[in-house]
This record gives C-alpha cells, sequence and structure tokens, in this order.
C-alpha cells in the first residue's frame, strides 16, 4: 500500500479554530457566572447553612479548578495539534503521568469528600438537644401540617382511621388520649429565633419532601417513618417551605411557610393558638 | 469454543425471505440497525416531549392545539416528565450504543461471525420493541401517561388512581413496559457476555480488544447485575398494584381520609431497588460512548490511545465502582446518615478512574495530527461535555451539599450533561463513524459539521444556564413556579433555556435528512474511509452476512497502531501478519 500523503485540510484550521474558541468562551462565561454569585442561593439563616456553603464554595474551587484546566487543555490541544501534515507524535502512554494524575485526583476529591463530612455529621449524626422546640410535620397531597404539642408536652396518639381533614382533623389526632387535647395544629411553622428546633417529620399517603432553601436544608418525608432534623435559625423573617418529592398533580403549589420569630413573639403566639383551642 | 468458526467450516447461508431477512432476522448486524431504528424514533418521540415542557415552563397558559382543554395541565406536564425520562433512558440512552451499536460491531471487532446466541439476540430486540409498544400505549389509555417520574417512587405508584391521574393504567403499562425491557436487555446482556469471552478471533487477546469492545462489555456485565434487580422490583411492585401485596407500601396509608388496606411495607425499599439499577445504568448509558470517544479520538489523531491499560481498567473501576453508589440518590430519603456518608466517599471515588479517562483523552490528543471529520468532532464534543458534567457531580456526591442542590434544576444539569448529551454526543461519533461501514456510503460532512455546532453550541446553552437555575433554588418536576418567591428573576435563564432548546432540536433535522439522504446519495465509502485499524475496516462495506466473507481474520497487534515510527503508511490494521506489516517498513 502507498504511503497516502494526506494534504493537511484547508478547513483544518477554520475548524480547530473554532472549536478551541467555542471552549474557551464556555469557560470564560461560566467563571464570570460564577465569580460575580449572579444568581446566588438565597444567604443562610442557620450556622449549619454557613458550614453547608462553605464546603459548596470549596467544591466549587476544586471542580473550578479541574474545570478550567481540562478545558483549556481540551482546547490548547485541539488547535495546537491540528493536522497542518507534520507528523503525529508517537507514544502509548506515560506511567509516571498516570500516577500523578491519579494520585491528585484521589487526594483532591476524597480530601472533598472527607471535609463536607463535617456540614452533614452536625446536623445528622447528633440528637437534638432536650429543651428544642419540638413540631411535628405531617404532609399529604398537597398540605403541610405542623403539630405543636402544647402545655403538657406531649403529642397525642394518631390513629389514621381517624383521619379526617373534612371534620378538621386531619392528622387523625386520637379522641381518646388526653395527650392530644391540647395539640396545637397549623398549616405554616412558626419557630422561635437562636433556639434549637426537631422537626419530627411524617407523611400520610405518598413520599413529600421538607425543604427551606435558607435553612440548606432537605428531608423526604415518608409514609411509616418519623425521621428527625433538627436547625436553629438565627434571623427574624418568612421563609418559603417547598415539597421538592414528586408527589402527584398538586406538586407544584406544595408549599407553606416558615417564620422565625423572637421568643416572646413566639410565646405569644404559642398562648393564642391555645386560647383559640381551647375555644 | 470458536475454532469451527475460524477455520472457516461454519456455512452461513443468507435468508432469501424479506421477513427473515429485515424483521425477524437473526443477524447481528440486521438487528443492530433495528435496535438503532428504535432509538431513532424513540429519540424522536423523547425530544417532542422535552420541548413541549419547555414551553410550558415559559408559556404556561399557552393554548396548544392538540391538547385537550387547550391548556397543558400540572398532571399532563409530570406525565411529559415521566414519559420523557423514561423513553430516553431506556428506549435511547441504553438501546442505541448497546443494542445498536454494540449488536452490530462487537462480534466484528472481535473477529467473529455473529454473536453468541443469534436467536437470543432477535428475541433480545422485539422484547425490547414490545417494550417500546407498551411505553407507547401509556399516552392513550384511560387517565393517561403516568406522573411518577422516571423513578415511579412507591407509594405514589404503587397505589393506583387514588394518588393521581395516570396512576391507574398508564402507570401499569409503565412497569410493565420497564419489567419487559429489563427481560430484553439481561438476555442481551448474556449475549454480550459469553460472545466477547468466547467468540475471539485468534490473537484478540483481552488487552488487545478496541476500547469499545471493553465499553460494551463492561456495560453487559452491568446490565446482566443491575436488570435483573429492577425486574424484581417491577414484580413486586406490579403485584402491590394489583394482586393487594404491601412489599413497598406502610401500614397507615391515608388517601383522602380514606385509610389504605396495606401493611408492613417500605417505601425505601423500591429506592434501594430502583437505584441499585438505576447507577449502574448511568454507566450503561456512558461507557460504550467513552469507549467510541476513544476509539474515535485515536483514529483521527492518529496516535494511539494514551495509556489504553490504564483506560480499559478505568472502565472496569468505573463498572465495579458503579454498584456502590447507588445510595447517592438517597442522601435526603430518610436512610441513615452513616450511610449516607460512606455513598458519599464511594461516590467521590468514581470520580478518579472518570478522571483517569479525561486525562488519558487529553493525551491521546496531545502531539497528534488532529484530523477535525465529523466523528471526530462529536467526540471531542464527548469530552468537553463530560468534563462539564462529571465535574457537577461531585457537589452532589456530598451529603451536606446535596442539602441545597437536590430535587433542584442544578440536578438536571448535571445529568442531562452527563449521561444525556455526553452519551448522545458518543452516539452520533458512532453514528458519523461507522455509517459508512453499515450503509458502505459517507454521510454529508458539511452538514455533518453544521450538525455538530448546532447541537454543541445548543446543548451548552440549555445546560449550563440550568445550573444556575438550581443553585438559586429553582425546583425540578414543577408544572409551574410562578408562586414561589424566586421564580420571577430565574425567568429569563428559563426563556434563553427554551429558545436554545427549540433551535437545538430543530437542528436535529439536519441529521436526520443527512442521514437518509447519504443512504442513497453519499460517496461510496470502500472498506476503510478513515484509514482505521479495527477489523471491521478490513472487510466490505457493508459486511457479508457472516461478517468476513469465510475468512476469518487472526489478531496480530493491539488497536491503535497509529503512526508507528518507520512505516509507509500510518496505520496498521490488527490482521497483518508481522511479515505484511514488514514490507509496509520504510526501506
Amino acid at each position: 500500500m502507498p504511503l497516502r500523503n494526506r494534504n493537511s485540510e484547508s478547513g483544518s484550521a477554520a475548524t480547530a479554530g473554532l472549536l478551541a474558541l467555542l471552549i474557551v468562551i464556555l469557560v470564560a462565561v461560566t467563571v464570570y457566572v460564577f465569580a460575580t454569585n449572579l444568581y446566588p442561593p438565597p444567604p443562610t439563616i442557620t450556622e449549619v447553612g454557613k458550614a453547608v456553603d462553605h464546603q459548596y464554595f470549596l467544591t466549587l474551587c476544586v471542580t473550578g479548578t479541574v474545570f478550567i484546566l481540562s478545558q483549556l487543555g481540551l482546547a490548547y490541544a485541539i488547535w495546537r495539534f491540528r493536522d497542518r501534515g507534520q507528523p503525529a507524535h508517537f507514544t502509548r502512554g506515560n506511567n509516571t503521568l498516570e500516577m500523578v494524575w491519579t494520585t491528585a485526583t484521589i487526594i483532591l476529591f476524597l480530601g472533598l469528600g472527607l471535609l463536607g463530612r463535617k456540614a452533614w455529621a452536625e446536623v445528622r449524626f447528633t440528637p437534638a438537644e432536650p429543651d428544642a422546640v419540638r413540631v411535628e410535620v405531617t404532609t399529604n397531597q398537597f398540605v403541610f401540617n405542623f403539630r405543636y404539642p402544647g402545655p403538657d408536652g406531649k403529642f397525642g396518639r394518631l390513629d389514621p382511621k381517624q383521619v379526617s381533614a373534612s371534620t378538621g382533623n386531619p392528622l387523625g389526632i386520637d379522641e381518646n388520649d388526653p395527650a392530644g387535647k391540647d395539640d396545637i395544629v397549623m398549616p405554616t411553622l412558626t419557630v422561635p429565633v437562636n433556639h434549637q428546633v426537631e422537626l419530627l417529620i411524617r407523611s400520610q399517603d405518598v413520599i413529600h419532601n421538607f425543604y427551606v432553601r435558607e435553612l440548606r436544608l432537605q428531608q423526604d418525608s415518608v409514609p411509616g417513618m418519623v425521621i428527625p432534623i433538627h436547625f436553629t435559625a438565627n434571623q427574624t423573617g418568612h421563609y418559603e417551605i417547598m415539597c421538592t418529592q414528586l408527589c402527584g398533580l398538586g406538586h407544584y403549589r406544595m408549599r407553606s411557610f416558615l417564620d422565625v420569630v423572637s421568643e416572646a413573639d413566639y410565646q405569644n403566639f404559642l398562648k393564642q393558638q391555645q386560647q383559640g383551642a381551647a375555644q | 469454543m470458536s475454532s469451527h468458526a475460524h477455520t472457516g467450516h461454519a456455512v452461513v447461508i443468507e435468508p432469501s425471505g424479506f421477513i427473515r431477512k429485515y424483521i425477524f432476522s437473526v443477524d447481528h448486524k440486521v438487528i443492530g440497525i433495528q435496535y438503532f431504528l428504535l432509538a431513532l424514533t424513540a429519540v424522536c418521540v423523547g425530544i417532542v416531549l422535552s420541548l413541549l415542557m419547555r414551553f410550558h415552563l415559559v408559556y404556561p397558559g399557552a393554548h396548544l392545539p392538540f391538547v385537550s382543554g387547550g391548556i397543558l395541565t400540572p398532571e399532563q406536564y409530570l406525565a411529559l416528565v415521566t414519559m420523557h425520562g423514561t423513553i430516553m433512558v431506556f428506549f435511547v440512552l441504553t438501546t442505541a450504543p448497546q443494542g445498536g451499536f454494540g449488536n452490530y460491531f462487537l462480534p466484528i471487532q472481535i473477529g467473529a461471525p455473529d454473536m453468541a446466541f443469534p436467536r437470543l439476540n432477535m428475541l433480545s430486540f422485539w422484547v425490547t420493541f414490545l417494550a417500546f409498544v407498551a411505553i407507547l400505549a401509556a399516552f392513550v389509555v384511560p387517565g393517561g401517561a403516568p406522573i411518577s417520574g422516571w423513578t415511579g417512587y412507591t407509594p405514589l405508584s404503587g397505589m393506583g388512581e387514588v394518588t393521581g391521574p395516570g396512576e391507574g393504567w398508564g402507570q401499569t403499562l409503565w412497569i410493565i413496559s420497564i419489567s419487559l425491557f429489563c427481560l430484553a436487555s439481561l438476555l442481551g446482556a448474556l449475549n454480550f457476555i459469553a460472545t466477547t469471552i468466547d467468540l475471539r478471533a485468534p490473537g484478540m487477546t483481552l488487552f488487545r480488544m478496541p476500547l469499545t469492545v471493553w465499553g460494551w462489555f463492561v456495560t453487559a456485565i452491568l446490565g446482566l447485575l443491575a436488570f435483573g434487580v429492577l425486574l424484581a422490583g417491577g414484580i413486586l411492585l406490579l403485584l402491590d398494584r394489583s394482586a393487594g401485596t404491601s412489599f413497598f407500601l406502610p401500614a397507615g396509608l391515608v388517601v383522602n381520609d380514606q385509610l389504605q388496606p396495606h401493611s408492613g411495607g417500605s417505601p425505601l425499599l423500591w429506592q434501594h431497588l430502583f437505584w441499585f439499577f438505576g447507577h449502574p445504568e448511568v454507566y450503561i448509558a456512558i461507557l460504550p460512548g467513552m469507549g467510541v470517544a476513544s476509539h474515535v479520538l485515536s483514529t483521527f489523531a492518529r496516535k494511539p490511545v494514551f495509556g489504553y491499560r490504564a483506560m480499559a481498567m478505568a472502565i472496569c473501576a468505573i463498572g465495579f465502582l458503579g454498584f456502590m453508589v447507588w445510595g447517592h440518590h438517597m442522601f435526603l430519603s430518610g436512610m441513615s446518615p452513616y450511610s449516607g456518608f460512606t455513598f458519599s466517599v464511594l461516590t467521590m471515588s468514581i470520580g478518579v478512574p472518570s478522571a483517569i479517562k479525561t486525562f488519558n483523552w487529553i493525551g491521546t490528543l496531545w502531539g497528534g495530527k488532529i484530523q477535525f471529520k465529523s466523528p471526530m468532532l462529536f467526540a471531542l464534543g464527548f469530552v468537553s461535555l463530560f468534563v462539564s458534567g462529571g465535574l457537577s457531580g461531585l457537589f452532589l456526591a456530598q451529603p451536606a451539599v446535596d442539602n441545597m442542590l437536590h430535587a433542584t434544576y442544578y440536578v438536571v444539569a448535571h445529568f442531562h450533561l452527563v449521561m444525556g448529551v455526553a452519551a448522545i454526543f458518543g452516539i452520533f461519533a458512532a453514528t458519523y463513524f461507522w455509517f459508512p461501514k453499515m450503509f458502505s456510503r459517507m454521510m454529508s460532512e458539511p452538514l455533518a459539521k453544521l450538525h455538530f455546532w448546532f447541537t454543541f453550541v445548543g446543548a451548552y446553552c440549555i445546560f449550563m444556564p440550568m445550573h444556575f437555575v438550581g443553585i438559586a433554588g429553582g425546583i425540578r418536576r414543577y408544572a409551574d413556579s410562578t408562586g414561589t418567591t424566586y421564580a420571577a428573576v430565574l425567568q429569563p435563564l428559563h426563556m434563553f433555556m427554551t429558545y436554545a432548546a427549540f433551535i437545538t432540536g430543530a437542528a436535529q433535522l439536519i441529521f436526520l435528512f443527512n442521514f437518509f439522504w447519504s443512504l442513497k446519495h453519499g460517496a461510496i465509502a470502500g472498506k476503510n474511509p478513515w484509514n482505521a485499524t479495527t477489523l471491521e475496516w478490513i472487510t466490505d462495506s457493508p459486511p457479508p452476512i457472516d461478517n468476513f466473507g469465510g475468512h476469518y481474520p487472526s489478531v496480530y497487534r493491539g488497536p491503535y497502531e497509529f503512526s508507528v515510527p518507520g512505516y509507509q503508511q500510518d496505520f496498521i490494521p490488527q490482521n497483518l501478519t508481522p511479515e505484511q506489516a514488514a514490507q509496509l517498513k520504510l526501506k
């Protein structure tokens, strides 16, 4: 077979240049949007949220560096090694290089994963403090209900047979359990600022989710399970609670609100609700 | 095992009837094309569904002529979400690279006359076809298509119509379709594994196999272990729905104030079974693409694959680790937080072989003589997209960060780039690369390049902004987010993505036109239009019924002998004997 002397293509430089340029633009635009924080998440209102944001930022730095270097390396190779009639440099690889980048990525990626443990463990590995405000969150298609135990500090027993949203007992609080008499059920969540809150999350029908962006906290609610999570909000305000687990046709409008109020306002809120319940 | 095939005793007679030749064929090449055409049909459906979703997200109140009532309802939107995901993941991303190209080229690349079990191969395709019919039927049954997403989480998917429209017949058909698909893929995987192990040509050692074959082989092993689990899950879910069992349904379920008659099941069990399949499925979609990218990059850089062994081992490592990371889909599901941490570390470690692959791809290009043919452009696009889509996974792999990004558009952007678009670029690279072999004609290069530019830029325009929507808190699977507090600021981004999606979708017509036009009018390809080295290029285009016309090759060297110093030509086919190769030496 004769040597095929392939003429370097006239379009080669244009194609290589355009592709390399597009990749450079991709990198530039992406770096710009991240660096200027053009679409930021809402500011967090918990210490744990800050740790999450920190870990997010750390991950952004690591992946951002790898992103920039790989994409620019790719763009450079595309431009530099386009067919200009030169012979290809024959090599089958380089074991030293393989070792270097394997070790480097092991350290980088696993290190990152291990560092991220803190922001996870604080919320999830530790139980809530004994004096935390406890609120039970119950989800069903397509509403949230929040139950406070009332002055006795005890939640009444639940009986699924007694669930009747139409007659005002959406959770099915057992009428025969005295502990349930003073329970308060609310469509929104009100909690005191700078006081740990423990949520006991459960669901009646399908899987839903409790998500408050400012808390940097998401938790699925699963029928048959009671899942505890806790947080301490350090700023008063009105925040959106969203369902983020596909739960049926009304999923997009399944929403409630979290009101973080001062300790005094919280006590007033409880008092008002107790009076309301007593009447 | 394969000795009789290679000594030329096998007599393969081409069937004469149309039905035996093109419909119920046992020829792996015909079956490969059947899979490919099935995927092509499915991808057209899937794209239309996604465009409807994108349209609805920016014009929620618009009247659509073909929707009953005019305006898309929330449940219809969720049906689009569900059907788009299901059709794309199963009938496109699994079907085209493995069922299509794997079927066609694995036997030829290892020098075999056919798959190990040709009739089983035919059965796999036709069961897949039935599965596709079943999923399409879900559109037209009472109640419409299911609304529980491609993940079909129970109890939403397990209780029937009480939980919503589409959860009756639609959901049942979804489960039947998925189960049939699993069965077919299981049989297909068995066939791929047996073929790779038993039917390799003399001299085709494991480390002389093209990386495409490594990709298909490891994908088949994943398929064998993963599809069986989803099949079991599907059957149990079907029983929950129709036989009154409670595998996934706990006691005390109340829907519309009605206590449901179930007890003892676990909704998380479904998630474990689903993701035990579902995560390997991601690699089932992408590993063949990785193989194709390596193969094409080497061919058009005119260089051996950089670190061939490391590449093959990385494919195996990804396959192996791919089975130990499913829990990262479940960090916030109620699973033990300690499990979450373990899954997190395992998931971060799968970034290592992925990075090895990326560095080796760039290493393959380094010092090359890059020819920018259309397959090469798509392979280069694959690398760029894989990097972009892969790195965002490092955020989601950490449960703490997942707290903020889970279920947002960030996740949608991540998996679309890495397992959607990157895998599709792998499929396009394969199509432009092997079309000449399959149909004996070249596809139009100018049209192919035009298609590439639109698709490459378009894909990034759709999916890069989507990350920012997610970071800002935009939640996925919402039929309408205009009521939320953050939506207004994100709407311009949504608008941009929708326009980009329509332009990119329209650009795929260039591909369709090129494909069908070139079948008849493309330039004649010849045996080896790319000056490539592997065995499919030593036989006719298209290959004869037994692939090699009775002259089965023996293999004398690795698959990527490009630009070896001291030779007259810059490629040395795998089947050249040392004596033949010596004659090519520069005098």
